[in-house]
């Protein structure tokens, strides 16, 4: 199916597209900038681009004065505990629901989106009062249970989307040949099922660092992640630009570079498999 | 073939995923319920009594009800149609041939991924400030006078922010449906003399049709619930306090859990109303 497209319209599209993709990139691009600038330079007038003393001082305060390391350690820990958690609870449930399906498979998947959906600030005090009464409040453990429950729906559904595109055949001819149930996951699914895994734990991974509503109301001091950290630097106004941009380039650049290989699973997670 | 064995062997697997979202949902929920329809004010005496639907008809007659309701109504509103109308553009374009695909495509999708307090926060200070942001001096520089944007135009720049935050992902839903158009059929059609506006009525909106829903649905699940961004842009002032904001201040800041929690009830009916429907599209997809 070759398109025969003109030089010229292809130029056009070109252009038209960088542009638009330049502009819409353009925050993220000026935040990068203004955080090597001087904060004088950071209000120049007219704003500087390019042409502007490049330094690194504003990551040096930024660490020096607020302990980014922290807020990153906690960020990694939270992010990176309650994906892992899910996946440990979901796998095992997305597999059976994916293998041996029963009349019920359909509406326990349904039931568990529907958990998703359950507005935070509806759950907002009870979820408080048990943290307040279990000691849980501004604990990384805490944050870590509340964001596993919060993607749990998400990573079920991922998982069991990647798992059924598994052929039953092959489960079948591995049984045939006489593989108990464990070496049949072991060594026949696993293998076959880590491109999937790998794509959900980096999407919920994702999800999980950027979650804003738990992480700001449930930390304080000692367990507070990068979004906590962040809006810690909403003083109203002031000199302070070339700071806010190395915090926030700390925060968002680990993610941007992860964002950017799960362009995929972005649809497949968000969209509930409704959209391929 | 399923045996009996394996079919429990399934149920057991299933069962801590199913008990823990099951207590993860029931045990706050109950908890809601019961609070908001009590009198219940933790620094002000606590648990003093029940009142049955006072909170309800309470939260409802407070004079910042409606307003609430409205600008959530407006942001969600804004949002939706901006992200919409400009990612089903920007799909169209991206699907084009040009050089360069990819990285545009990653250009693109960027917003999605920086967290919700750095962008208000970039977008509250960088460019919207009167002072020094950028955008004054955009407007400076075409003799404007430029724009106190948070407390003259705070709905105008939350929906400005939101927009940008998730126009990346109707885009990206939107292309990934528009890629499985049958190309040739878009030939063929261009071959009988349909112009580019025919096309895009008769072929390409109906089978996106149903990506829009779900961008739709999936997108007011999310923007009903916003809240990091206008906790570090205005905190609720200015005309910007949503339910969901409206609710938070009730419940954290002023300590009424009764009255929060009956609101915490409405929000919750209100999304399931969006819900149904989305779950409704993801069901009968299931089938397939």
């Amino acid at each position: 199916m070759a398109r025969a497209v003109s030089l010229n319209r292809k130029t056009f599209n070109t252009l038209l597209a960088w542009s638009l993709g330049l502009l819409i990139f353009f925050p993220i691009l000026w935040t990068i900038l203004t955080s090597f600038k001087t904060e004088g330079q950071a209000i120049a007038d007219p704003p500087l681009f390019f042409m502007f003393d490049w330094t690194l001082e504003n990551y040096a305060i930024v660490q020096e004065r607020s302990n980014y390391l922290r807020f990153l350690t906690n960020s990694i820990i939270i992010a990176g505990g309650s994906t892992l958690l899910g996946i440990l609870v979901a796998v095992p449930a997305a597999w059976s629901m994916a293998f041996v399906p029963s009349k019920r498979t359909k509406d326990i998947l349904l039931w568990m989106l529907s958990t998703k959906m359950l507005p935070a600030v509806g759950v907002l005090y009870p979820i408080y009062l048990i943290f307040i009464e279990l000691g849980l409040l501004d604990t990384k453990i805490g944050l870590v249970v509340v964001l596993m429950f919060i993607n749990l729906p998400i990573i079920v559904w991922m998982l069991y989307t990647y798992f059924r595109e598994i052929p039953p055949e092959i489960l079948e001819a591995a049984r045939m040949d006489g593989a108990s149930l464990r070496s049949e996951i072991l060594y026949v699914l696993t293998p076959m099922a880590i491109p999937g895994i790998a794509s959900t734990i980096l999407l919920n991974f994702i999800l999980a660092w950027n979650e804003a509503f738990w992480t700001l109301n449930l930390t304080a001091a000692k367990a507070a992640p990068l979004t906590a950290f962040i809006a810690s630097y909403s003083s109203p106004e002031g000199l302070f630009y070339a700071k806010l941009s190395a915090a926030s380039t700390m925060a968002i650049a680990p993610i941007l570079i992860l964002g950017w290989f799960s362009q995929k699973q972005l649809v497949r997670g968000l969209t509930f498999g409704a959209v391929k | 073939m399923a045996t009996q064995h394996s079919r429990s062997t399934a149920r057991l697997m299933m069962a801590p995923a199913v008990i823990l979202l099951l207590g993860w949902m029931l045990v706050p929920l109950i908890m809601t319920l019961y609070f908001s329809f009590k009198k219940y004010l933790p620094l002000r005496g606590g648990d003093l009594g029940w009142v049955g639907f006072d909170n309800y008809v309470r939260f409802v007659s407070s004079s910042s009800f409606w307003p609430s309701v409205s600008t959530t109504l407006i942001i969600v509103g804004g949002v939706l149609a901006i992200t919409l109308i400009l990612g089903t553009l920007l799909a169209l374009l991206l699907d084009q041939p040009m050089w360069g695909q990819g990285v545009v495509r990653i250009l693109v999708i960027a917003p999605f991924f920086v967290m919700p307090t750095v962008s208000a926060l970039v977008w509250k200070n960088m460019f919207m400030d009167a002072n020094y942001g950028l955008l004054s001096y955009l407007w400076e520089f075409f003799g404007a006078e430029p724009v106190q944007w948070m407390s003259q135009a705070s709905l105008t720049s939350i929906i400005t922010i939101l927009s940008w935050q998730w126009l990346p992902f109707a885009t990206l839903i939107l292309l990934t449906a528009i890629q499985s158009i049958d190309h040739e059929q878009l030939e063929a059609s261009e071959m009988d003399g349909a112009t580019v506006l025919k096309r895009f009525w008769y072929i390409v909106l109906p089978h996106l049709s149903r990506a829009i829903t779900v961008v739709l649905l999936i997108q007011t699940i999310f923007l009903l619930s916003i809240f990091a961004e206008i906790f570090v842009t205005t905190a609720g002032a200015f005309g910007s306090k949503t339910l969901t904001y409206l609710i938070f201040q009730r419940v954290l800041e002023s300590q009424n859990v009764g009255l929060g929690s009956a609101g915490g009830v409405y929000a919750i009916i209100l999304a399931n109303i969006v819900a149904i429907f989305l779950m409704r599209i993801v069901g009968q997809n299931l089938d397939k």
